[in-house]
């Protein structure tokens, strides 16, 4: 029995003496003719996994549970920071689910007693469910860079989960000096949308062309080589004068000093492993981990994800939890809002089957990411999966990047990105 | 065109037996589609801008343009990559599920004058096999009519750089573009746009 796993067992067996009596005062624990399924986070794969459970069998009983009233999708927050979008255009709320018969509980999960098959409350409550699916999000490993944490977070943003932070840090960059120097501290591997940090600094740097000329971005990269690297690359090049000693973007690899020790929020430099850095505007984005309540259900394995099983999503740790989007290990599949608007549907279909006695169904899985490194020049990456021999498998020839740059071709990626977002989030809250 | 219609129609009939089932280990026609829906809407109905929709297509059209996309013959952003991830039984399974489900027109501006303009075009030129104004799908026709501006601009373009055409089409498009002109193509935009 290893560590998680002990803490685990302690959790479940004073879950369950607490449940005993909590049993008694819910009408919908007795009886079995509503089958229930509790829903734990109201991100992307939790609301996706809500709607299609109830387009697929409105009977079945959904419950959210998620402590904010709205949500602030991570995909286009980028486009907020370069000031091309307001953050109400990534603001979205609950309504959709409402509507559909889904119960919405603003509240926060803090155990989940996978034996008596009941999630309990901050506030008190007690939900039990016949299915729960944990779609918790991504957490940080604050333990990771010396002087960061989540209260010097308020000053110097991570803005990876978007929301106030994403405000936060377009202020800064909005109050910034033309000349400043904007400094970016990307995660090591696996993380939350792989290319993001890059297509944020492309963002940043339209903007600091636009409006700010003289100002810098530095990169402080900890990997040698990132997503859509080569399309990057070429973008920065064609844009920002990537390469020259004009270039806005300078990006530091791991091999040359990109790694960094810690960060000193009142002189705002950050320590790398050889040299100190000195900026104006810092954004860090620690490693990452699955979401708090993953490790608190014992669903994490010893690299703090949570192994499934790739036709339903069934935790490999407890029976009756899903885990789905950025916190399960459903590798090759990246951690992707796409990817996790495609594993609910997976999940979702797995889940109503189950309920009601049938098999489960042969799943198809997407992920389509698309990031906009300039006004009018979009790219992309994609792939299909499939489901072979207890695994979920990359289909062979399917899939891959953009290709070289034509102008025509980049316009219409762009066109189709803004339609990929109006159409996701409308799939996802709508 | 009456006659071609009579044999797709039983072709249709004869292959429905197929439709309701999922092929041996397959993923069932919902759960294929369900996949496009993050870039071209739920069910298949695009909110836009750009991306088109694809609900309520015919099963042969929506067949046709993705061996086409498999197979690389129709330019595309995307879908060349992404048609590869499906078999040829997969492709059916979808087709079927895109044809039964309602198209929805997307909500967008359109110029009403140009529009106006648009309609007579749309009657001269298209309408013999775009029927209704263009919101047909009968006779494996695209529909047009409520369809997203800025895709069929898109579509148009890669025609007239080449993209290979129906023989009748290629000759009204081009009897078209002779008397109308890059004018008439965006009234005929604006027209389908209008459509509700």
């Amino acid at each position: 029995m290893n560590k998680i796993n002990r803490r685990s067992f302690i959790k479940t067996t004073t879950a369950v003496a607490a449940t005993s009596t909590m049993a008694t005062f819910s009408p919908f624990a007795i009886g079995g003719a509503t089958k229930k399924v509790v829903i734990v986070g109201g991100g992307i794969g939790g609301v996706t996994a809500a709607k299609y459970i109830k387009m697929l069998d409105s009977k079945v009983d959904v419950t959210v549970i998620e402590p904010n009233k709205n949500y602030y999708t991570c995909f286009m927050s980028n486009e907020v920071l370069s000031g091309h979008r307001s953050i109400d255009s990534i603001r979205f709320g609950y309504d959709g689910l409402k509507k559909r018969g889904v119960n919405i509980v603003h509240d926060a999960v803090n155990a989940i007693d996978a034996k008596g098959q009941v999630v309990k409350t901050a506030g008190g409550k007690s939900f039990a469910y016949d299915r729960c699916i944990v779609s918790p999000g991504i957490d940080f490993k604050w333990d990771t860079i010396g002087g960061y944490d989540a209260n010097v977070a308020e000053s110097i943003p991570h803005a990876y989960k978007a929301g106030p932070q994403t405000v936060t840090l377009r202020k800064q960059l909005e109050s910034m000096k033309d000349g400043g120097v904007f400094l970016m501290c990307p995660p090591p591997n696996p993380f939350r949308c792989p290319p993001g940090p890059y297509e944020r600094a492309s963002q940043i740097a339209s903007y600091f062309k636009a409006k700010k000329p003289k100002s810098k971005i530095l990169i402080l990269d900890p990997k040698d080589k990132f997503s859509k690297f080569g399309l990057f690359m070429d973008g920065w090049k064609r844009h920002y004068g990537y390469g020259t000693d004009n270039s806005i973007i300078k990006w530091v690899k791991g091999a040359e000093g990109g790694k960094i020790e810690s960060v000193d929020p009142k002189t705002k430099t950050v320590q790398g492993e050889m040299d100190p850095f000195k900026a104006d505007v810092i954004n860090i984005i620690p490693a990452q981990k699955a979401g708090k309540i993953a490790f608190v259900a014992g669903l994490t394995n010893d690299k703090g994800w949570c192994p499934i099983e790739g036709k339903t999503f069934e935790s490999k740790k407890h029976k009756n939890i899903h885990v789905i989007g950025d916190s399960a290990v459903a590798s090759p599949m990246p951690k992707s809002g796409y990817a996790a608007n495609s594993q609910a549907k997976v999940c979702a279909a797995a889940v109503v089957a189950l309920l009601n006695g049938g098999k489960t169904p042969h799943p198809s899985y997407v992920n389509t990411c698309y990031s906009v490194i300039a006004p009018g020049d979009g790219i992309s990456v994609a792939m299909v999966y499939d489901y072979k021999d207890g695994k979920i498998v990359k289909v062979k020839g399917s899939g891959g990047l953009t290709g070289k740059y034509d102008k025509k071709t980049r316009a219409r990626e762009e066109q189709y990105a803004h339609s990929w977002f109006n159409n996701i989030t409308n799939d996802i809250f709508g | 065109m009456k006659t071609r219609r009579i044999i797709k129609l039983s072709l249709v009939v004869a292959s429905m037996s197929f439709a309701g089932a999922s092929f041996a280990g397959g993923a069932s026609g919902a759960m294929l589609g369900n996949t496009c829906a993050g870039c071209h809407g739920t069910n298949g109905n695009s909110l836009g801008p750009a991306t088109p929709s694809i609900a309520g297509i015919s099963k042969d059209y929506f067949v046709d343009t993705m061996q086409a996309y498999k197979k690389g013959e129709r330019p595309a952003t995307i879908m060349t990559r992404i048609a590869k991830g499906y078999s040829d039984g997969d492709i059916k399974q979808m087709a079927t599920f895109f044809a039964g489900i309602k198209f929805k027109s997307g909500a967008q501006k359109a110029d009403l004058a140009a529009a106006k303009r648009g309609k007579k075009i749309h009657k001269k030129y298209c309408e013999k096999c775009h029927e209704n104004g263009g919101t047909s799908s009968e006779d494996d026709a695209g529909i047009l009519a409520g369809q997203w501006k800025p895709y069929l601009q898109y579509t148009m373009a890669d025609f007239q750089a080449g993209r290979e055409m129906p023989k009748k089409m290629k000759k009204k498009m081009k009897a078209l573009h002779k008397k109308k002109g890059d004018k008439g193509l965006n009234d005929l935009f604006e027209f389908y746009a209008s459509r509700k």
